[in-house]
């Protein structure tokens, strides 16, 4: 327990979550059970998800986070492992390499893809000089992909190479001394000690991917509904009820994705999965 | 019986950054003995073990296992195992798949698994800790997975990185009587690697000192203690009075102005050599019977003996016995011929280096 006497100190911070994220909850809790004549109803729930346009961009949604998150990890995973092979002088500049998109203004990063991927934008150029067909990407479901994968993949990144640049090099010595191969102890060492780095690295892609409607919004045209730009619609029409509903059910998303790979299913899953008979 | 190397390394040497941590390093370990190298942090002892295991590869020269040369074959191929330091011990699996982790990489059959398994973890009492993660375990228990899971493999060849370093002295002592049985009684070759010149001394059968990359003597316990073949093994090994002497002839030694009768030949006359007595081979007598007379300047109870400084000829003297003189007394100090230990100078200046500074 915290000792009593330096408990006062989370007051500041006790304030700051009662009025910017417990009071809200509550507001939104309660818009989802409310009707404009301020009845209790089920009605925003059971409207959130019966509505096809709903349904769509809930699968969509969906959709684009997994395959994000999916992209994210088969990019970061292998990197994080050669990063850990560079010598320290190097690592933390490679790094900063990596992190240094996110220090630029979001809109700013947007609007630049915007012009990579336009129709008369650099790829296609580049496409028409070597004389191949162009591609239409801007305002597709392709271009929020990119722009999603652009902007999550230092939060995939971060995670796995911190965790397996902790692992012990004895290990992998030990490992190989007991007779693996190098492949034989990246399954049975390498990554079961970087899954919690790899499933706090999925939480950090897929909760914002999915959550999101900015990227979809500046990236999509407009033209691409996911359930955060449903959301955000509702709310700007003035459709509170029906808003705060679609709200509610996406929280439960995000609640739900970021508790399933627990810590001791994960490890479980590593042991059932890679031990040999 | 003629016996043949079950490794010989030749010629090696080593750099880190060009900074050198090998030299020229020639080492022959024979089938079933307990070899240590011993020396000082930065000596290569370690780098010599990796070495050996795999892990690093030398920038010249040849290591053989039997006769096949084996520089580049895979830690994995390799018939050896390693204890490592800090155990390395798989965090992520219990005891049981620890200590299996060997033999199911090989794929060997469940039955057989758990057979060797179950004999391990009895040989190091550790018998119903099957089920428990790693990181409930002490210190001393960790140690003993460690053993158990590399002899598991049954390796012809144990190497072990300083494997004692973390536990404290009393579980030290347990472990090297236990290792030193276990390596009797399983007749594996033992490569040890150790700081520690006491733990060097009671477990090995032969001593590989080592010093700035190079070896400065290898020898039984015995041997190396009673004679050291220089200034650094002297001084590394054990306490010691070191002196640079003239060899006045043979059997006929000069330190701090006093000729004292040795036992030594061979090393001509009138030539620089340097002497080392050991502290517990100066011998306490009145002052009129002594070979030199000097000063008790410091006395310390050390339970089976007095240590105590005495100056004398200009020299404080190290001494170890049972007689206690108080500080102040006049005494005479004498010494057997056959414990003045005479050695050669070093030949480079660089070989100097390395000496008693260290």
């Amino acid at each position: 327990m915290t000792n009593k006497r330096n408990i006062w100190l989370t007051g500041p911070y006790l304030v700051w979550i009662a009025g910017f994220i417990i009071l809200p909850l509550l507001v939104i809790l309660f818009y989802a059970f409310t009707n404009p004549a301020g009845n209790f109803t089920f009605s925003n729930i059971t409207a959130a998800v019966t509505d096809i346009t709903n349904i769509k961009a809930f699968g969509l949604t969906m959709l684009l986070g997994f395959l994000a998150t999916a992209i994210c990890l088969l990019l970061a995973y292998p990197l994080a492992l050669c990063l850990t092979k560079l010598k320290i002088k190097q690592k933390s500049s490679v790094i900063f390499l990596f992190i240094l998109p996110m220090w630029m203004n979001f809109m700013l990063q947007m609007v630049a893809i915007n012009v990579i991927l336009e129709d008369n934008g650099i790829i296609n150029m580049l496409l028409s000089s070597l004389g191949l067909p162009n591609m239409h990407i801007a305002n597709t479901f392709g271009a929020i992909l990119i722009g999603m994968v652009y902007d999550y993949f230092p939060f995939m990144l971060l995670p796995i190479y911190n965790t397996v640049s902790r692992i012990d090099k004895d290990l992998i010595n030990a490992s190989k001394d007991l007779g693996a191969s190098s492949f034989m102890t990246f399954l049975k060492v390498t990554l079961p000690l970087s899954m919690p780095g790899v499933i706090s690295g999925i939480t950090m892609v897929f909760v914002p991917a999915i959550s999101d409607f900015a990227i979809a919004e500046m990236l999509g045209g407009g033209k691409i509904m996911l359930i955060g730009n449903v959301v955000e619609m509702s709310f700007t029409k003035g459709q509170y009820f029906q808003g705060s509903g679609l709200a509610l059910i996406l929280m439960l998303f995000v609640v739900a994705s970021s508790l399933i790979p627990g810590d001791d299913e994960a490890e479980a899953s590593v042991e059932g999965g890679v031990v040999l008979p | 019986m003629e016996k043949n190397p079950i490794i010989t390394l030749k010629d090696i040497s080593l750099s880190f950054d060009g900074e050198q941590v090998l030299d020229k390093l020639d080492l022959s370990i024979y089938d079933g003995e307990f070899v240590t190298l011993l020396g000082p942090s930065g000596c290569g002892k370690t780098s010599t073990l990796r070495i050996i295991g795999g892990f690093l590869t030398p920038d010249s020269g040849d290591v053989f296992f039997g006769d096949k040369r084996v520089n580049d074959l895979p830690p994995y191929k390799r018939p050896v195992n390693t204890i490592f330091q800090r155990y390395a011990l798989f965090p992520h699996l219990n005891v049981y798949d620890n200590v299996a982790f060997g033999m199911k990489v090989q794929k060997k059959n469940k039955a057989e698994i758990a057979e060797t398994v179950d004999r391990m973890l009895t040989m190091v009492g550790l018998k119903g800790f099957e089920k428990r993660t790693v990181s409930t375990l002490s210190g001393g228990q960790q140690q003993r997975v460690a053993i158990a899971r590399a002899l598991a493999n049954n390796p012809k060849v144990l190497l072990l990185d300083e494997p004692l370093a973390a536990l404290d002295l009393k579980l030290r002592k347990e472990m090297q009587n236990e290792l030193k049985n276990m390596q009797k009684s399983l007749g594996i070759t033992f490569i040890y690697v150790t700081h520690d010149q006491e733990e060097a001394l009671t477990m090995s059968d032969r001593v590989v000192v080592m010093d700035g990359g190079v070896i400065q003597q290898i020898g039984t316990p015995i041997d190396i203690y009673n004679e050291p073949q220089n200034v650094f093994v002297a001084d590394f090994i054990g306490d010691s009075n070191l002196f640079s002497g003239i060899m006045v002839r043979d059997l006929l030694v000069n330190i701090l102005g006093v000729d004292f009768p040795c036992v030594d030949t061979g090393f001509g006359e009138n030539n620089p050599v340097d002497v080392v007595i050991r502290p517990e081979d100066v011998l306490l007598v009145p002052a009129k019977d002594g070979q030199i007379t000097g000063t008790v300047t410091s006395l310390i109870f050390k339970g089976v003996h007095y240590e105590m400084n005495i100056m004398a000829g200009g020299y404080k003297w190290l001494v170890h016995s049972t007689k206690m003189e108080p500080v102040g007394a006049e005494v005479g100090l004498c010494v057997e011929p056959e414990n003045i230990q005479i050695m050669h100078k070093p030949h480079s200046v660089q070989q100097e280096g390395h000496g008693i500074d260290e």
